[in-house]
């Protein structure tokens, strides 16, 4: 008796469920709300951009402490990854948004506290893709530079590292790709980014269908986009292949 | 110009290296040989410190590059090597290898750079070649880039680690004339090979090593005609 609505909803047709919903798709509802949530595509954007930035710039320093000899650097590198790698996006988002205040006194923003905390997360991922494509690099290349007499960091900046985010490349993209729709937890926190414009539009017309196929439809124009930008990039990279 | 004082080298419980002692003086030619395994380009990366030796000392120019004091990328400057898979840098034309050095190095102008660039493109015979990327090459003239690389630092000794080995027949030639040239030119040259005839005919001494010491060092006309070790007889008996 007790689970008969499990029950009942799984032999529910579908046709019913629909109808029972309203799914009459209207988008003329909701056309003036339409610059209201394309306003959100700077605002994604921009985010995801800053984040991927400070991302990847950190996880290459982070990459590089993992492959130094020094082992307090490794050590620290090595915790830094597992705690971010082991602890839910949404979760650091929270305790950055809302503990921060709670223990330094400076209330950040929705947009800081997100790229803040979406910066730290994607360095973990990302160092640890970037350590492999330094380590693919072959030995001899970091030979060739030390026989000229090239400092390290030189050589790391002008030989390993150039080699290594071109064979990372299609990974790195990936991550953009991740970042860019993991973005959308920023709605949690507030910011008036594409999904949370999705979800405002949503309860001020009561309608949830149409908004947030838009926001799909917007997000996966984003992916594309940046999936053709990273496209040329590669093909001008390979040029010298 | 070189000096090597009771130089080891281990690779964990492998002794690759024992208690090499030995000289290359300004301007000479020496030519290392010996079965594979036997350690001679553990040797020659001792001498610039690719590898850091075990045990033992090594002087260039009466610095002992084996005190942690001493600079080891001032000294390297003046030490151009030559590896046997060539490695360019393939994301940099083959005259942006070449002035690679100079530039960030030595902090050489860029159009001077260019101009010594191209100079030592001509001398290995590819000045039209400095636009293109390296694997627009074949492996000979990889290697006659690297070596215009090695030469753009203007060194004072070059190193070359087994500088055919990698090559297809027909392309050895034009390698060695290169190198032939750089004999001639009075350069101070440490090579390891299998190449016996060109060490027979460009060195002035013979290094031949066997089980990580020296067994033999003599000039080529005594050590290809009357080796007064064993190991270099049968070694000879094999290879010529």
């Amino acid at each position: 008796m007790s689970d008969d609505w499990l029950y009942n909803v799984s032999i529910t047709p579908l046709s019913v469920l629909a109808q029972g919903a309203g799914l009459v798709l209207d988008f003329s509802r909701i056309r003036e709300n339409i610059p209201f949530i394309l306003q959100g595509v700077p605002v994604t954007l921009s985010f995801s951009i800053v984040s991927a930035l400070f991302g990847f710039t950190w996880g290459t320093v982070l990459s590089i402490f993992k492959i130094s000899n020094i082992l307090p650097l490794k050590l620290l590198a090595d915790l830094y990854t597992s705690i971010f790698r082991g602890t839910p996006l949404i979760l650091q988002l929270a305790l950055i948004y809302f503990a921060t205040p709670q223990l330094t006194g400076i209330t950040p923003t929705p947009f800081q506290a997100a790229v803040v905390t979406f910066s730290l997360n994607s360095a973990a991922y990302s160092s640890e893709t970037i350590r492999g494509g330094i380590m693919a690099v072959d030995r001899g290349q970091r030979e060739a530079a030390m026989t000229l007499g090239v400092k390290y960091p030189t050589m790391m900046w002008d030989i390993v590292l150039p080699q290594a985010f071109k064979n990372i490349l299609p990974a790195l993209v990936n991550e953009s790709i991740a970042l860019l729709k993991d973005s959308a937890l920023v709605s949690t926190v507030g910011a008036l980014d594409l999904m949370r414009r999705g979800q405002v539009v949503a309860a001020e017309k009561f309608i949830f269908f149409e908004p947030l196929m838009i926001v799909a439809v917007i997000y996966y124009v984003l992916v594309m986009g940046l999936t053709f930008v990273a496209q040329q990039l590669e093909r001008r990279m390979r040029k010298s292949d | 110009m070189i000096r090597t004082e009771f130089l080891c080298k281990s690779f964990g419980n492998l002794k690759v290296l024992n208690d090499i002692s030995t000289e290359i003086r300004k301007g000479e030619v020496v030519a290392i040989l010996g079965p594979s395994g036997c350690g001679k380009s553990t040797l020659l990366r001792c001498l610039n410190l690719l590898e850091t030796p075990t045990r033992g000392r090594v002087y260039i120019n009466d610095v002992e590059i084996t005190n942690p004091k001493t600079d080891v990328n001032k000294v390297r400057q003046n030490m151009g090597m030559v590896f046997q898979h060539f490695n360019l840098f393939p994301h940099m034309t083959v005259l942006q290898n070449v002035t690679y050095g100079p530039i960030k190095v030595k902090q050489m102008p860029k159009g001077q750079a260019q101009e010594l660039g191209m100079a030592q493109l001509h001398v290995v015979g590819l000045d039209e070649k400095a636009d293109v990327y390296p694997s627009r090459l074949s492996g000979g003239q990889k290697q006659r880039v690297a070596i215009a690389r090695a030469l753009a630092m203007q060194p004072g000794v070059m190193l070359f680690d087994e500088p055919t080995s990698a090559l297809d027949p027909e392309m050895v030639k034009e390698v060695l004339a290169v190198m032939k040239g750089l004999v001639n030119s009075g350069m101070t040259m440490a090579i390891v090979t299998h190449e016996m005839g060109f060490a027979r005919e460009v060195a002035d001494r013979i290094l031949f090593l066997e089980g990580g010491g020296i067994a033999e060092d003599a000039p080529p006309s005594v050590f290809f005609t009357a080796p007064k070790s064993e190991r270099a007889q049968q070694f000879l008996e094999k290879v010529l």
